[in-house]
């Protein structure tokens, strides 16, 4: 069997996109800051990630001050949830039938 | 090619355990450790009754004691709240270090000294003017109240760093100890809801919402 037989989210068969969604699924929110810190990537990558993910609303983004300086922070939508965990799904799925 | 779609997909597990490991929140074991903490202070409140009970003394006002036997009693009630505060902050502390362990993370990273910053500025701020209070003014009935308060006050700023539930929490000690400074000679039992009741349902909520 090969792999495209399997329900993978093309969205989330990205390393960056992949790594911002595995942080939110185990945080309520977690800002831009912190995620740089979890994926150590750049500012330009983890951006357009972000973005992207955005845009299919994945995510819930959220912008606030904190001692005078803007803070954006993200959390995982019910739709992103539900990807990720079917994503987690088919992964599995598709290892157990390579054993 | 299916050997590589293989490691592919393996690789990408990894990524997602290493990913949620490492953000994991400090205080992700909160729950249970919260459960502990309203154990504790049950006891704590049940011991600071007995001890009330057998010098037969009641709270009424908000200037009781002064004689040396009473002084006695408030500094045996004061090592109590102690126990019951290093008890509840030991258990937190261990059992956030055996996650962490479990996880291969770091406990003490840049999100956990924010939070513990954030934790203790309001704590220790409650803390001397309490100490100040109670041995300089002898406002014993005031002890329920304003250690309610400062604890919400305290959960208030740090649930930035944590989950955001924690600021519900915290509020709902601070209306609590708000009530108590009204109703001065109730103090023990506010004291027994804020800091077991609510500890230990909030405790359990947070268990099962993230375990």
């Amino acid at each position: 069997m090969k792999s495209f037989d399997y329900n993978f989210n093309k969205l989330l068969q990205h390393e960056v996109r992949l790594g911002i969604m595995s942080a939110l699924m185990v945080n309520d929110w977690v800002d831009y800051n912190s995620l740089k810190d979890i994926l150590q990537v750049t500012d330009g990558n983890l951006a357009s990630n972000l973005n992207r993910l955005e845009k299919e609303e994945y995510i819930i983004i959220k912008k606030e001050f904190e001692d005078r300086k803007p803070k954006t922070s993200y959390q995982a939508s019910d739709l992103g949830k539900k990807e990720f965990q079917n994503h987690l799904i088919a992964l599995e799925k598709f290892i157990n039938s390579q054993q | 090619m299916s050997n590589s779609d293989n490691q592919q997909a393996l690789k990408q597990l990894k990524e997602i355990k290493e990913m949620m490991s490492r953000s994991s929140k400090f205080l992700s074991l909160s729950g249970l450790a919260g459960v502990f903490a309203g154990i504790y202070a049950i006891i704590g409140a049940i011991v600071a009754y007995q001890l009330l009970h057998k010098g037969n003394i009641q709270i009424n006002d908000y200037n009781t004691f002064t004689n040396n036997q009473l002084n006695h009693l408030v500094i045996q009630l004061f090592i109590v709240g102690l126990v019951v505060l290093l008890l509840s902050l030991g258990t937190a502390w261990f059992f956030t270090k055996q996650k962490a362990n479990r996880l291969g993370t770091q406990m003490w990273d840049r999100n956990a000294k924010r939070l513990f910053v954030n934790f203790s500025i309001p704590l220790l701020c409650g803390g001397i003017l309490l100490l100040i209070l109670v041995f300089q003014y002898n406002l014993i009935g005031l002890v329920a109240p304003l250690t309610l308060i400062f604890y919400g006050i305290a959960l208030w700023s740090a649930s930035k760093y944590s989950f955001d539930e924690l600021k519900y929490l915290g509020l709902m000690e601070i209306a609590l100890g708000l009530i108590a400074s009204y109703c001065i000679g109730y103090g023990l039992l506010f004291w027994t809801i804020g800091f077991g009741l609510l500890h230990i349902i909030y405790g359990l909520m947070m268990y099962k919402k993230h375990q």
